[in-house]
């Protein structure tokens, strides 16, 4: 084989970096894991029950590119209740393989070589690689010295005149952090001015705690500029099912839809119609779902602080960003020795961005008996290092 | 329905201070709205789920679903006949129905003759009973919410984003 055969781009991409830690959880036995970033409940059986259903009847072919037209008609209505947001499900609504397969279009719609994308971090792994492979540039916004949110200061630092997009996602993976109606108005003006898109990446906005979500279209002048991205993975626990959707201006969706259309053609119609099921009937799932990682997110918090990480409230999500700063040790390390002594596994810090070496990412997607005797082991390791 | 409530129904072994965590309460409010529940008649009892069929050296269990008709009786309709048959220990549920019959029993036993003799001479000879009909019961899926079935493992990749 020619030993250039990869290509030189994906070739210089990072291998992540914690591959190694997560192989090493994935060969061990009766861990606990906290380090799992989905739903630990299975998708809710009305919702499955449309997918099977769909199969029996012979429900196996393409469909539209953009998706049946009744799920986008379905998630036009949902975002209308929901948000106010009004999307035509014509041309402003693109299903998606997760919303991942949907960043990925709107940066290669978007991005002429060295466009720069502002990624913010701590946060999701996959904006600045996938930025990279549009051929685009990120650009990181270290948000640890503003409570890891974004703000009008450190999003202005970090633009010039090639500055076309920037990523917000929250609620956020990994800190739970969330926004407020004000902070994003805040956001908001600077990203108009500066005519820096928004690719608004909600997914996790079903699971917000303290206050109501607000979606970012929903603000006054925001839609025109802005790519919003939901999907069914995390509020309906149908990671597996891989149905996410893109809603924006006709201009945007046109473009991804071609790109989609070459790469995609389009979602399995047995998750489609699973999908449709779950805006249909599935608001009282989403609700008890939430209301349990409510619940354990305060125990969750209350404990972390108990045995001596320091964590602030996650608003959302179902992940808390925990600092071991006080144990000085490495995160990787730390992970390393709860994972081999205590049988507890946590994603380190550095996975969301390389300078976040204090911290461990800790997923309360997992059942309170699991959470209750994983609290305990983890004390044991805290105890065992102050010694 | 009061959270403290929906976490107990799903796991009575919960504690107090476990419940005040959760729902950022103090655990002395949390033991107070415990007591009182427990107190007016809400909470009644605290108990596991057990799956029978996995008791190897229990006394095998036979159970019934019995349809009863009754004779209601003046000024106190079905309550006082009802409270005559639920009080037999054998009686497990009794339910009020809607319908082609009147009560329904959920009836145990140790085995097919102890229901029989029960049904036989004690139940349908009680002067408000009109008639009955008796199915047993063949097998146990789905109880009070919970399957009867071993938990089946985390099917989830045990680490990812």
């Amino acid at each position: 084989m020619n030993k250039n055969i990869v290509a030189t781009k994906v070739e210089q991409m990072q291998p992540s970096g914690i591959r190694v830690f997560f192989d090493l959880v994935l060969g061990m036995k009766d861990v606990i894991s906290l380090g799992v970033g989905e739903p630990d409940f299975v998708t809710p059986w009305q919702i499955r029950e449309a997918g099977i259903t769909s199969l029996e009847e012979g429900f196996t072919s393409y469909t539209s590119n953009k998706g049946l037209y009744k799920l986008r008609l379905s998630i036009s209505r949902y975002l209308k209740n929901k948000y106010g947001l009004e999307y035509s499900p014509d041309d402003e609504i693109l299903v998606t393989v997760g919303v991942s397969e949907g960043i990925d279009l709107v940066l290669r719609t978007i991005v002429n070589p060295g466009d720069k994308i502002l990624v913010p971090q701590p946060g999701y792994v996959s904006y600045g690689p996938v930025t990279e492979l549009a051929g685009g540039i990120p650009v990181y916004i270290d948000t640890s010295k503003d409570g890891f949110k974004l703000t009008p200061e450190n999003i202005s630092r970090c633009i010039d005149k090639r500055t076309k997009g920037i990523i917000l996602n929250y609620p956020v993976n990994p800190t739970g952090v969330s926004y407020t109606r004000k902070e994003l108005e805040a956001i908001k003006k600077v990203l108009l001015k500066h005519d820096i898109l928004c690719i608004s990446d909600e997914i996790y906005g079903d699971l917000t705690y303290d206050f109501e979500h607000v979606s970012f279209p929903s603000l006054s002048g925001a839609k025109e500029n802005t790519v919003y991205f939901n999907g069914f993975s995390k509020s309906f626990a149908m990671t597996g099912w891989r149905v996410g959707y893109a809603c924006g201006p006709k201009a945007v969706i046109d473009a991804m839809t071609k790109i989609h259309q070459y790469t995609i053609m389009c979602v399995p119609i047995t998750s489609q119609m699973a999908a449709c099921e779950a805006l249909q009937t599935g608001k009282r799932s989403v609700e008890e779902m939430k209301r349990e990682y409510k619940r354990r997110r305060e125990f969750v918090f209350s404990e972390l602080n108990r045995i001596g990480f320091t964590c602030s409230k996650p608003q959302g999500a179902f992940y808390a960003f925990a600092s071991v700063k006080k144990t000085g040790m490495h995160c990787m390390d730390f992970a390393k020795k709860l994972l081999e002594e205590q049988k507890v596994a946590v994603v380190p810090g550095t996975a969301f961005g390389g300078q976040f070496k204090d911290f461990v990412r800790i997923s309360y997607a997992s059942s309170f008996d699991n959470l209750k005797e994983a609290f305990s082991r983890m004390a044991a390791c805290m105890a065992d290092i102050r010694r | 329905m009061d959270e403290i409530l929906e976490i107990l129904e799903k796991d009575c072994r919960t504690t107090s201070e476990e419940i005040a965590k959760m729902l950022k309460k103090k655990p002395a409010e949390v033991k107070k709205a415990v007591s009182k529940y427990e107190k007016d008649g809400v909470i009644l009892k605290y108990k596991a789920v057990i799956n029978r069929e996995l008791v190897r050296d229990s006394d095998n269990e036979v159970r019934a679903l019995i349809e009863v008709n009754l004779i209601p009786q003046k000024d106190v309709g079905f309550d006082k006949i009802a409270e005559r048959i639920y009080q037999f220990p054998e009686v497990s549920s009794c339910y009020l129905l809607s319908g082609t019959y009147d009560l329904l029993l959920i009836v145990r036993g140790k085995d097919i003759h102890t229901v029989s003799r029960f049904i036989s001479e004690k139940l349908s000879p009680m002067e408000n009973v009109r008639g009955v009909v008796t199915h047993f019961l063949l097998k146990k899926y789905k109880e009070d919410g919970v399957v009867l079935k071993q938990k089946e493992d985390d099917k989830r990749i045990a680490i990812s984003y």
